[in-house]
């Protein structure tokens, strides 16, 4: 089963209808037996760093997202702020503690504010090899919808970046965990594409 | 540089229960088709973004969120979606049917404070404000409820206001040249643009290639809504980015 985690943020009928394309069994659902046997896990992200933790937390299920992660090592995908909720921590509103599954502070993007937030197409460069960009060529564009950017203290971690006033992940990775910070499920044949090769790669 | 982000050209699609709809001023609407087939029509063209906009829920005080459920659907582009928003749940229940961002006209000018309160909790990425406005004695006034309504407010006042709140962009559409297909209200958009931080999104006037592209050359604008043009015209959003890409712009790969 393909779970999409429910932490009651934005945006989640498109990635559903994303997911069911590539896989007869999605669930959306935050029941703590579902996060235990799901296959892989998304993270779907509209919101608040710091608002999103707390639904987390009120959710009582912190702990069980990092032992699957961790122990049970199923892969989890975060979307945007999904993405940055992998983090350490974040600075959005106030500093927040993250899930810590990959080490890095989520910071607002470094440009005047009259540039933020970042909307709209960009392109991604693939700074590794990887599965994941099977059957998708480099520098194409995607959907970037966000104030905030995730910086890894281990540069081994960045798969992918962007440019928009300076460099910044646009994909992390460590093992099983997975970041993009753009919106796949938003950025129609190449994003789904991504979210294809997330569902089914082994 | 890289802060110059590549043109968006962003079809509105307005529509009104079932019907996709498009007037003249604002007046004289028509029925051009079926919502849920212009969607449709539009999520296989490989579309940089969609506004959709329901002229009708302000005045019937109802979202239809069944229909918004409905044309979302294979909807795998950014969605922006307007008309009645009038409430944090409101906007709570259309991201939850899939939109990326709400678009606040009549609210955002009647209440200040919702505004306000919305790019709290949801941050400004979110948060769209569309202004319509039109000329009466030769100054821009501000007009609410799908142009139904005049109000006293001067647009270059009433733009201050709302960039200061700071949502993430601000759709002009100018009523006067909106369904014309005569070109944009170039005069009021490049001096609007100098005045506020917040980015724009033009929209009323296009209707033709050159419209678009003199648009984004006099106003530096680089977020372009149309309609009419997609429909009346032979030109499709496709076309149109191959002419602004032909031209030397920066469109999206």
């Amino acid at each position: 089963m393909i779970l999409i985690l429910d932490y009651n943020v934005g945006n989640v009928n498109s990635i559903i209808r994303a997911a069911e394309l590539y896989s007869s069994n999605v669930k959306y659902s935050n029941n703590i037996e579902d996060i235990l046997n799901a296959k892989k896990i998304i993270m779907p992200g509209q919101g608040s760093f710091d608002y999103a933790m707390e639904n987390i937390h009120k959710l009582n299920i912190y702990e069980t997202i990092r032992s699957v992660a961790l122990e049970k090592k199923t892969p989890i995908l975060g979307i945007c702020l999904g993405m940055q909720l992998l983090a350490t921590s974040g600075t959005e509103n106030k500093f927040c503690k993250g899930l810590n599954l990959i080490e890095g502070t989520v910071k607002k993007l470094n440009c005047p504010s009259k540039y933020l937030p970042h909307i709209g197409w960009n392109s991604v460069n693939f700074e590794k090899e990887n599965s994941l960009f099977n059957g998708i060529e480099n520098k194409l564009d995607y959907y970037f919808l966000h104030s905030f950017h995730f910086e890894c203290e281990d540069k081994k971690n960045t798969l992918a970046t962007c440019e928009y006033h300076f460099k910044f992940n646009a994909i992390v990775k460590k093992k099983n965990i997975l970041g993009i910070q753009f919106h796949p499920e938003k950025s129609l044949e190449n994003g789904l594409k991504l979210l294809k090769n997330f569902i089914l790669n082994d | 540089m890289i802060s110059d982000k590549k043109i968006r050209i962003i079809p509105s699609i307005l529509y009104n229960k079932l019907n996709a709809i498009r007037g003249k001023n604002f007046e004289g609407w028509r029925v051009i088709g079926n919502v849920l087939q212009t969607t449709r029509l539009y999520s296989k063209r490989n579309i940089d973004e969609l506004f959709f906009l329901d002229t009708e829920a302000t005045r019937s005080q109802k979202i239809n969120l069944e229909i918004i459920k409905e044309f979302t659907k294979d909807c795998f582009m950014p969605i922006t979606i307007g008309g009645g928003i009038k409430s944090i749940e409101d906007i709570d229940n259309l991201l939850k049917m899939g939109a990326d961002r709400v678009c606040l006209n009549t609210s955002a000018f009647n209440d200040s404070e919702f505004l306000a309160n919305a790019i709290k909790k949801f941050g400004s990425q979110c948060i769209v404000v569309s202004i319509d406005y039109k000329n009466i004695d030769k100054i821009p006034i501000v007009f609410i409820d799908s142009g139904r309504i005049q109000t006293k407010k001067n647009l270059f006042d009433y733009i201050k206001k709302i960039d200061e709140l700071g949502p993430s962009e601000i759709v002009l559409t100018s009523i006067d040249h909106d369904g014309m297909m005569k070109g944009y209200d170039i005069k009021n958009l490049k001096l609007l643009k100098k005045k506020i931080q917040t980015s724009i999104i033009a929209s009323g006037g296009a209707g033709s290639y050159e419209d678009v592209y003199n648009l984004i050359k006099e106003t530096g604008i680089q977020n372009i809504s149309a309609s009419s043009i997609f429909h009346f015209t032979e030109i499709t959003p496709n076309t149109l980015k191959r002419y602004l890409s032909d031209k030397g712009l920066n469109i999206r790969k």
